[in-house]
């Protein structure tokens, strides 16, 4: 069974983490949380870099850790490919050297990485006699990843590989990180605290708060769940997986269709048919009972049924509502108006979207 | 010009200066590299037991060698049992005089090198494979190079100069312990100044010589690669 099984514990002054995970060692795995809040020494325990923590870390059955027996599989023995937030790169070695290094430790039976197309899709060809220094922070990363890759790891850990970057330099790098999960079929644990790198990445999503790593399943579920503001903040809210069927060139928007339901948001390069996720936020989404009558600016008005109500708490004036429109949908509407309403599970509402509101 | 008699002790001090220094550079890597990365209480001591001859009286060290290595000492009494020789008046005496007294000027370079070495390049060669003992040879002694060039430069110049430690210890035994130094002290004792000029000179130019080569060529590493 290909699972990574996690149940970890780590103390240091003023922090502890506890990580009780089990997850599908496939596919995109974010690991979501503020600054602090202990994603980059979920990462290190799993790579095998904190000596100190104890309990029990499997990959697929292997176990790399169980404290409780002694075992301890070092760094080097577990095939992990680690990309940290800095390049990292070796200064004293050409690019090619850089990418070699690991590979020259692979076994033989265990190389299948194919070269030429990892450079290639990394477009580091040009780069291969040159050393780190005389290449940009974009170059080094992703000389770094393509390092990584060609150790050929079992598992790929990233640790916010795009945080040194600029936005453009971002775009370059998000596309090439999907392209090798699914093209070289390597697991990716991914961590970051930026809500949109994880949306357009991951399929699961691990959350951390304050050390705490026990929150785990499929992107949609998570972000579809009522009481996320804890970990979200500000950008809680439903992920709509749509497909793109229009493009309104006049008024630079694009259409997207999801479960026969039309969404228009801000203009999108992308061809026509091809998937996209849109994180819609709650704080966007309001409601009304009948569809407006009267002209209204809001372009997206959907029809939904009422799942699930948020508890409404003493002090707080918000209150968050879970719908159904094909997929899961969170809205932000306040008390007042839950009680204006009076609304109830499985009755019938119009959801507005501002467009200009989804990116 | 000092007769071929005279250069005996310049070779001898080159001899001593170069085992000591592959020695040391031996035995300080571990050294140092276990005082760059640990975080146990006792560093302090070991710290401050290695930067010792920086500041003690050369005297003061060579009386306690004198004591360990003589005869009856807790070195000097195996050994005269193992080989039935002494260890003071000899050369091996002196390499391992030498070994102390130059210790922290190749400790202290390597430990720096090693500190000033970026942990996460270390932790990238593991996760790509790389054992500790392959990831140290292939990535930190290439990138610790100019630690290790001023560490033997340092180690080897300093042993050179060696005086008071030898004198202790070694004592003035032609071949065997005369030493550059001594012979000048000799030289400058009896009022044969001339032989004292040239073997000063001698080592004066030579000293020199070795750190502009030295500065030079780090000078020039700071722009190429390594």
């Amino acid at each position: 069974m290909t699972r990574l099984i996690t149940q970890c514990d780590l103390k240091r002054p003023g922090f502890r983490l506890h990580a009780r995970l089990d997850i599908p060692a496939q596919g995109i795995t974010a690991v979501f949380g503020r600054s602090g809040s202990g994603k980059t020494t979920l990462l290190r325990c799993l790579a095998g870099l904190e000596r100190n923590a104890t309990g029990l870390i499997s990959v697929n059955d292997r176990v790399w850790q169980e404290s409780s027996k002694g075992i301890f599989i070092p760094v080097h023995q577990r095939a992990v490919g680690m990309v940290f937030q800095q390049p990292c790169l070796f200064p004293h070695m050409t690019v090619r050297a850089n990418l070699n290094y690991g590979l020259a430790r692979t076994p033989l039976s265990q190389r299948h990485m194919p070269w030429d197309q990892v450079i290639e899709m990394l477009g580091i060809g040009a780069l291969l006699e040159r050393y780190p220094q005389h290449l940009s922070l974009g170059e080094q990363q992703r000389v770094s990843i393509g390092r990584a890759v060609l150790s050929n790891p079992c598992l790929l850990l990233m640790d916010e590989p795009l945080a040194s970057l600029d936005a453009p330099r971002k775009d370059e790098i998000l596309p090439f990180i999907k392209r090798l999960n699914r093209e070289m079929n390597i697991p990716v644990v991914y961590v970051s605290h930026s809500v949109q790198e994880i949306v357009q990445l991951a399929d699961t999503l691990v959350l951390v708060h304050e050390g705490q790593a026990t929150v785990a399943g499929p992107i949609h579920e998570i972000f579809s769940r009522l009481g996320m503001q804890e970990y979200f903040g500000e950008v809680a809210g439903a992920i709509i997986d749509a497909h793109v069927i229009a493009h309104e060139a006049e008024f630079d928007l694009t259409c997207l269709e999801f479960y026969g339901r039309r969404l228009y948001v801000p203009r999108h390069s992308l061809n026509i048919g091809d998937a996209v996720r849109v994180h819609v936020l709650s704080r966007n989404v309001s409601l009304s009972l009948a569809p407006p009558q009267a002209p209204t600016s809001v372009l997206n008005i959907i029809e939904a049924r009422v799942i699930e109500i948020g508890a409404a708490v003493p002090g707080k004036s918000a209150v968050e509502v879970k719908l159904d429109a094909g997929c899961p949908i969170l809205a932000t509407i306040t008390r007042k108006s839950l009680h204006a309403l009076a609304l109830s599970p499985g009755q019938c509402v119009y959801a507005s979207i501002k467009a200009a509101s989804l990116q | 010009m000092p007769t071929a008699l005279d250069l005996a002790p310049l070779w001898l001090s080159l001899q001593l200066a170069s085992v000591t220094t592959v020695l040391l550079l031996l035995f300080a890597t571990p050294l140092a590299w276990w005082l760059a990365n640990t975080r146990a209480r006792g560093r302090a001591i070991i710290e401050a037991m290695v930067a010792l001859p920086l500041v003690l009286p050369p005297t003061v060290l060579g009386f306690y060698l004198l004591l360990v290595l003589g005869p009856h000492g807790a070195l000097g009494a195996p050994w005269l049992q193992l080989t039935d020789t002494t260890l003071t008046f000899t050369f091996t005496g002196l390499v391992i005089a030498s070994l102390l007294y130059s210790l922290p000027f190749v400790v202290q370079p390597l430990q720096n090198a090693f500190e000033s070495l970026d942990r996460k390049s270390l932790e990238a060669a593991w996760c790509l494979r790389a054992p500790p003992l392959d990831s140290f040879f292939s990535v930190v002694l290439p990138q610790a190079m100019r630690g290790y060039l001023t560490a033997a430069v340092l180690g080897f110049t300093h042993t050179l100069g060696e005086f008071g430690v030898v004198l202790m210890v070694g004592g003035n035994i032609p071949g065997e312990t005369r030493v550059i130094s001594i012979a000048i002290y000799d030289h400058v004792e009896t009022l044969d100044y001339a032989s004292a000029h040239w073997l000063a000179g001698l080592l004066l130019v030579f000293t020199f010589v070795v750190l502009l080569v030295v500065y030079t060529l780090n000078r020039q590493a700071r722009v190429r690669v390594l």
